[in-house]
């Protein structure tokens, strides 16, 4: 049953990343950028991780997709891309080498010994004990990210005043 | 209970499309978003690594990812925006120098 439900959700993803990459429309692939977040999503569940599951929704699924597609259309970035490559040989060189990388992933990722845990462990992965992670093991690490939180938010608010002053 | 290199394949070829999709494609946009699929690669195989080890720092890291992508997606958004205004373009052939 698991098995199937992972093999149904992998398909899934695999189809909105390549659809995303092939889609000449760039409002196409941010549709199918967000059915690739969507099934991850689902497979974080299968991983018995329902916080990332919620984050997963809420963050990707529903701010960087929206994002993005606000951007795509203010830009009207949409249409295809016109004109001849500048470097000719560059794309079917990417082809291959991106399929080299895909083979020495895929050997490593297949050569070691991981498989299944015996068992899952009471009360693993629930929003308890990744809260009580936070607040203690990871505690600097959670008051940097506030930090580069808030830098993000003066940089993006910098970078638009000083387009008005300019125009 | 499904076999972790299963997880671990699945994001290593999500990996490799949003590698193909990073050099193959010119539209800055679709770029973006390949770089975003490949961070979601990463974290699907931190998530399994963390169940296959019942270790749950892992979905810290992988919370900790979120947090980072999302203020690099603001930030980077805003700043194709700037460039488009200066340059009236999203095709990353034409973005050859580094002054505005």
């Amino acid at each position: 049953m698991e098995l199937a439900v992972f093999a149904i959700t992998a398909a899934v993803a695999l189809t909105g990343a390549v659809a995303m990459v092939l889609s000449k429309n760039a409002v196409h692939s941010a549709l199918f950028l967000l059915l690739n977040f969507s099934a991850i999503a689902v497979l974080y569940l299968l991983l018995r991780a329902p916080f990332l599951f919620a984050i997963q929704l809420i963050v990707y699924a529903g701010a960087i997709i929206v994002l993005f597609l606000f951007v795509v259309m203010l830009l009207g970035a949409e249409r295809h891309e016109e004109g001849a490559d500048t470097l000719g040989w560059q794309q079917p060189t990417a082809l291959v080498m991106g399929i080299g990388l895909l083979a020495a992933l895929l050997v490593v990722a297949l050569g070691g010994p991981l498989g299944a845990p015996a068992g899952v462990a009471e009360g693993y992965g629930a929003p308890e004990a990744i809260a009580r992670a936070l607040f203690t093991d990871a505690l600097l690490p959670f008051q940097v990210t506030a930090m580069l939180i808030l830098a993000a938010i003066v940089g993006v608010v910098v970078l638009h005043l000083r387009e008005q002053q300019r125009g | 209970m499904i076999p972790t290199y299963y997880y671990v394949a699945l994001g290593a070829i999500m990996f490799a499309i949003g590698v193909i999709g990073v050099l193959v494609r010119r539209n800055v946009l679709v770029t973006f978003m390949s770089v975003e699929m490949m961070l979601n690669a990463a974290n699907l195989v931190l998530v399994a690594f963390a169940f296959a080890r019942q270790d749950i720092l892992g979905q810290v890291i992988v919370f900790f990812v979120i947090v980072v992508a999302a203020a690099e997606v603001a930030v980077g958004l805003a700043l194709l925006m700037a460039i488009f205004r200066t340059r009236q373009t999203t095709n990353v052939d034409d973005m050859t120098l580094l002054k505005g």
